[in-house]
């Protein structure tokens, strides 16, 4: 089951500069949550703090109170065990090229010493079932690399290989930006399915997407989190001249 | 947006005819192809020469006899080098047992730790290792391992060429491991993989083909070397397996024979040096024919 994330007084930089300036916010469990806003505004830097991704920069550090469930992220728990519990899918697909298909998607458990053929065996199974990738690859699942696979197939092997650590948050960053509409309608209708077990974060450039797939809608500037509300009050109704101006078009 | 604004964009790239490609650049082009394969041809010219040459020389005095026997003293017809290729073989593989995993472990620290001042120092210093003459190598060695021993051994000879092996493969690795996308290594940490497990696991495995081309570029550059065995293995006339012992190498016996006054010995000489080449080829070879065995299609 998915849990609920607390963000409290987050503040982020790279070397000297700030990035994210007091970011506060609660994200529902077992809900899809759209982050929005133009380039260059801490969409991306915001999710990356939330599974510790952030400090793999050199020189990057953070401030603040991240509480995913019940566990403190920046309070003494460990990076790995953090992110075996938050999932995360790129903007870029990146699958192993040197590994199988099999290989990728079990790689999260058998590179954490998970050994057990039979249960591997039905963690894939399950996890490209539920990217919808099966039966694509179901024929050749040890012959082809990772790499082999057409974008919108390597961003779905990515979505499975991060299900299969079996996470409570699903974190995607620009996850369809490379894909063609239909790939992205796939992995879209995936979103829709995932909720029900994962808390999912996804920053978007489409602000039809975060329409589409998300209860609730920040937006953020600059580095500060503009408005955070329901989707629907986002894109219809927002509070903030500078939300109404985005979503319209205005700028950005 | 307004529509004017979209138009002028247009307006503004100035409209060109483009002329039709002269004949000059269509002569240059294919002056430049040429010039390429001139080229290719020029860098493999030596190669199949000395290749060749060797053939032509050494193919008469390569028998059963050669590739079995101990050298038999001069004057004497027959013998061989069996010790000799034997010994090659027995130092190469210690060469290599201790070249290539520090090589490689070194190339790892530089490439994924060592982004700083301390590694710019240890980059700095492999680079002047590879550049010190392979017979000082040799005293380092003789100081490190045969003066302790007492004696002239294969050990030493080893180890004069692990030492030579090591800056080769630790730039290399390095080179390959920073190929290595970044995104690649972000996609482990994300599943939670821990950092050294995504360096040997995921990043060293994704640039095996570049490590192990540095891995046979080394092995094949020290095992033709002679200098820094000289006062380490030493050379032997005889069987021996005992790896501190002196020891036969191929090269040792080449120069040994090579600098002789008998015409037999020549001939000897330049039949090992044949053996040695093809041992080298054969060796990379199986490497990657093993590694390129290993390999999903589409990776």
């Amino acid at each position: 089951m998915g849990v609920g994330i607390t963000v409290e007084h987050l503040n982020a930089f790279y070397a000297k500069t700030q990035a994210l300036f007091d970011i506060n916010i609660t994200v529902q469990a077992n809900h899809a949550t759209a982050l929005i806003g133009p380039s260059g505004c801490g969409k991306s830097t915001f999710i990356r703090c939330l599974n510790r991704m952030h400090e793999t920069i050199p020189e990057a550090r953070v401030e603040g109170k991240v509480l995913i469930g019940d566990l403190s992220v920046y309070n003494g728990t460990s990076a790995t065990q953090l992110r075996r519990r938050v999932g995360m899918v790129f903007q870029k697909a990146n699958p192993f090229p040197t590994m199988s298909i099999y290989d990728n998607v079990a790689a999260g458990l058998k590179l954490n010493g998970f050994r057990h053929r039979k249960q591997l065996d039905e963690v894939v199974h399950k996890s490209l079932h539920a990217s919808a990738l099966w039966d694509e690859v179901k024929d050749h699942l040890h012959k082809k690399s990772g790499a082999s696979l057409s974008g919108g197939q390597q961003q779905r092997l990515c979505i499975a290989r991060a299900l299969a650590v079996q996470p409570e948050v699903l974190l995607m960053d620009e996850p369809c930006s490379a894909l063609d509409p239909i790939s992205t309608g796939k992995i879209e209708e995936l979103i829709f399915q995932l909720k029900e077990q994962y808390t999912i974060v996804i920053v978007t450039h489409n602000m039809q997407q975060a329409a589409r797939v998300a209860e609730f809608t920040g937006f953020f500037l600059l580095g500060k989190m503009i408005e955070f509300d329901k989707t629907e009050k986002i894109f219809t109704n927002p509070s903030d001249k500078r939300t109404e101006d985005y979503v319209t078009g205005r700028f950005g | 947006m307004n529509d004017t604004n979209s138009n002028s964009v247009v307006a503004l790239i100035p409209q060109i005819n483009m002329p039709p490609i002269s004949l000059r650049r269509r002569v240059m082009d294919h002056v430049m192809t040429g010039v390429a394969v001139l080229t290719v041809a020029l860098v493999l010219l030596p190669l199949f020469a000395i290749f060749a040459y060797l053939v032509y020389k050494g193919i008469g005095s390569i028998n059963l006899a050669f590739l079995t026997q101990t050298p038999k003293p001069v004057g004497e017809p027959g013998g061989g080098m069996a010790n000799a290729i034997a010994g090659s073989i027995v130092i190469l593989g210690i060469a290599s047992l201790l070249g290539v995993p520090l090589g490689i472990g070194a190339g790892i620290f530089l490439s994924e730790y060592g982004r700083n001042r301390y590694g710019d120092v240890v980059r700095f210093i492999s680079d002047v290792l590879n550049g010190v003459p392979s017979i000082v190598i040799g005293i380092v060695a003789y100081g490190l391992v045969v003066m302790r021993q007492k004696h002239f051994s294969a050990l030493a000879g080893g180890v004069a060429l692990a030492i030579m092996m090591v800056p080769t493969i630790a730039r290399t690795t390095e080179q390959m491991l920073l190929l290595v996308p970044q995104a690649i290594r972000e996609a482990a940490y994300g599943l939670g993989v821990s950092r050294w497990r995504t360096t040997l696991s995921i990043t060293l495995r994704t640039a095996t083909s570049g490590v192990i081309t540095g891995v046979m570029l080394a092995f094949a550059r020290v095992a033709g070397e002679t200098a820094p065995l000289l006062f380490t293995a030493f050379g032997n006339q005889f069987w021996n397996w005992k790896t501190d012992q002196p020891t036969a190498a191929l090269s040792l016996q080449i120069f040994t024979y090579a600098i002789s006054p008998f015409d037999e010995w020549h001939r000897q000489a330049w039949a090992g040096a044949l053996v040695l080449i093809v041992l080298i080829v054969a060796a990379v070879a199986a490497v990657r024919i093993a590694v390129r065995h290993g390999t999903l299609a589409g990776a």
